[in-house]
């Protein structure tokens, strides 16, 4: 066998059944950094036996059972240590049924990776620790990996980990999917580490370009898992639906040299129409099947910027429409504030002005640098040159994003060439 | 089941100046809250009420006695009950029961003293 061909089969076997093969032994082995260490072991016997005996025609299933032999290998060998030192150690006692849930808790969905991403996004960690978690167990990605996505230090993620971990354990965090009646509230938090996810890799400050690609589509892949897995409940096909119309555009997010380019600047010609395609039917498949939640209202607005020819021919009124709805389920100020964008298009940035001034006495947004990006854009368009210098001034000074900063900058040139007045210093 | 324990953290000024039908409604509620452990499907350990933090001494390193609570904030240790409960998703069920007016509750596992080094 060549070393090249069951490396390969080894790295894809890595990308699409990690979860799979660390799900399917959490539950032999009862724990999480034990099953982690039996998932690991098995890739790596893999390596051996598979370059000997060639390729397994299930490589899944062959990792899956050498992890869980793996683990109840171990598993013996500390009931041993048990009968030899029986105070010390504590019988986990795992309760297979939920008596208190009619449901049961496998009724809802009978899947070991969902339960998995229900562990790593249960409500009671803290919101990076179950991005941060997602990342690790249900994608395998290694933990300096997942540090340099999340631009901390390998220690500091590896603490982070740990101690998400070491809560599950200790707390007693179960492995379960909640049942009907608990899944909102935790579909949600599972739904947004995907979003976040995605918008890490998406929307990159720096780091290294690989990593975030792949970030995204390991987004995206958990998206169709969630949506396969629970196509009942529309906002995962909203979740879907949004990463995939969002990605669409990935390519022409930024120009040659990196910069940042806005809707109205990019090469429509060279959106992805498969993804678009797919995205507007699972989106319109979610908007379908009752009042949208967040996700599916949000997708309806990336998917009228996919359909427009321009920037000029968008549906403006349906965008202001959408995003109103969106208010209504999910009123935060950066909605609020994007919804202003979409009725300065819809109506004129006159009538946009006032929105803006509303929102700027919200503290939330004192230092989010869109809110004078957005103004800066206005008072341009309405020619007033100086007004717009000045906050695009402000959203330099908060900007953290190197090509969001030179699009400002050449935009503060822009306007301060027509005012007839020098580009600020810097 | 394991032990959790269900902190109360609550601002005193609230209870400062209650009436008395405010007092018994309060009083009420923590009945009701024993009751629906059980209804739950947990069980009460125990628990207990403190008395407020103007009462309080603190020790530090063993000898530094001191007036008042250990931590000073708005809020402060109130009363703690231990219930027994599935997992954490029970517990959290449960405490969600707890009455706290004034602040609001936090869950901690309670660790088994024989094992061998818990932390």
């Amino acid at each position: 066998m060549q070393a090249d061909a069951v490396a390969a089969a080894l790295a894809q076997a890595h990308r699409s059944e990690w979860a799979f093969v660390l799900s399917a032994t959490v539950r032999v082995a009862g724990d999480l950094d034990l099953a982690e260490e039996c998932a690991q072991e098995a890739y790596v016997s893999a390596l051996q036996a598979w370059t000997r005996d060639g390729v397994p025609e299930r490589p899944g299933a062959w990792l899956t059972t050498a992890a869980r032999n793996q683990a109840l290998d171990r598993l013996r060998r500390e009931v041993t240590l048990r009968r030899k030192l029986p105070l010390l150690v504590e019988p986990a006692t795992v309760d297979p049924h939920d008596p208190a849930d009619p449901d049961g808790p496998d009724a809802a969905v009978p899947d070991d990776r969902l339960r998995l991403v229900f562990t790593c996004c249960h409500p009671t960690l803290a919101p990076e620790a179950r991005v941060a978690l997602t990342l690790r167990l249900v994608c395998g990605v290694p933990t300096p990996d997942v540090a340099r996505a999340f631009l901390v230090s390998e220690p500091t993620m590896a603490a982070r980990i740990t101690r998400a971990k070491k809560k599950i354990t200790e707390a007693r965090i179960p492995y379960r999917v909640p049942g009907r009646a608990e899944l909102p509230e935790r579909l949600d938090s599972v739904l947004t580490a995907v979003h976040l996810l995605f918008s890490t890799g998406h929307t990159a400050g720096e780091g290294d370009a690989l990593v975030r690609e792949e970030l995204c589509d390991r987004a995206l892949h958990l998206a169709r898992t969630l949506a396969a897995l629970l196509p009942e409940q529309a906002e995962t096909r909203g979740l879907l639906g949004l990463l995939l119309l969002t990605d669409a555009r990935r390519a022409t997010r930024t120009d040659e040299q990196g910069r940042l380019l806005l809707l109205a600047d990019q090469d429509r010609t060279r959106w992805d129409q498969r993804a678009i395609l797919e995205g507007l039917t699972v989106t319109a498949g979610a908007l379908a099947s009752g009042p949208p939640g967040r996700f599916t209202l949000q997708a309806a607005i990336a998917g009228v910027h996919a359909m427009a020819p321009s920037l000029e021919q968008t549906d403006w009124p349906r965008v202001v429409h959408l995003y109103d709805r969106l208010l209504a389920v999910w009123n935060t100020p950066v909605v609020a504030l994007n919804r202003a964008a979409a009725v300065a298009f819809a109506d004129g940035p006159a009538a946009a002005l006032p929105l803006l001034d509303e929102l700027a006495t919200d503290p939330r947004l004192a230092d989010y640098p869109y809110l004078p990006a957005t103004r800066a854009d206005l008072l341009r368009r309405l020619g007033d040159a100086a007004g717009a210098a000045q906050s695009y001034r402000r959203a330099m000074e908060l900007t953290a994003n190197a090509a969001e900063r030179a699009f400002l900058e050449q935009r503060l040139a822009e306007v301060s060439r027509a005012a007839g007045a020098e580009p600020a210093p810097g | 089941m394991a032990k959790y324990a269900i902190l109360i953290y609550d601002d005193p000024a609230g209870y400062a100046n209650m009436s008395p039908e405010a007092w018994g409604a309060v009083i009420d509620a923590h009945s009701s809250f024993v009751k629906g452990v059980f209804e739950l499907g947990g069980s009460m350990d125990s628990g207990a009420a403190l008395a407020a933090t103007t009462s309080a001494t603190s020790i530090r390193g063993g000898n530094t006695v001191t007036d008042g609570p250990f931590v000073e904030t708005k809020e402060a240790l109130g009363g703690f009950y231990v219930v027994e409960a599935r997992d954490l998703d029970h517990a959290v069920e449960i405490a969600k029961l707890c009455p706290a007016p004034f602040g609001g509750v936090e869950v901690r596992p309670v660790v088994d003293p024989t094992q061998a080094n818990p932390f």
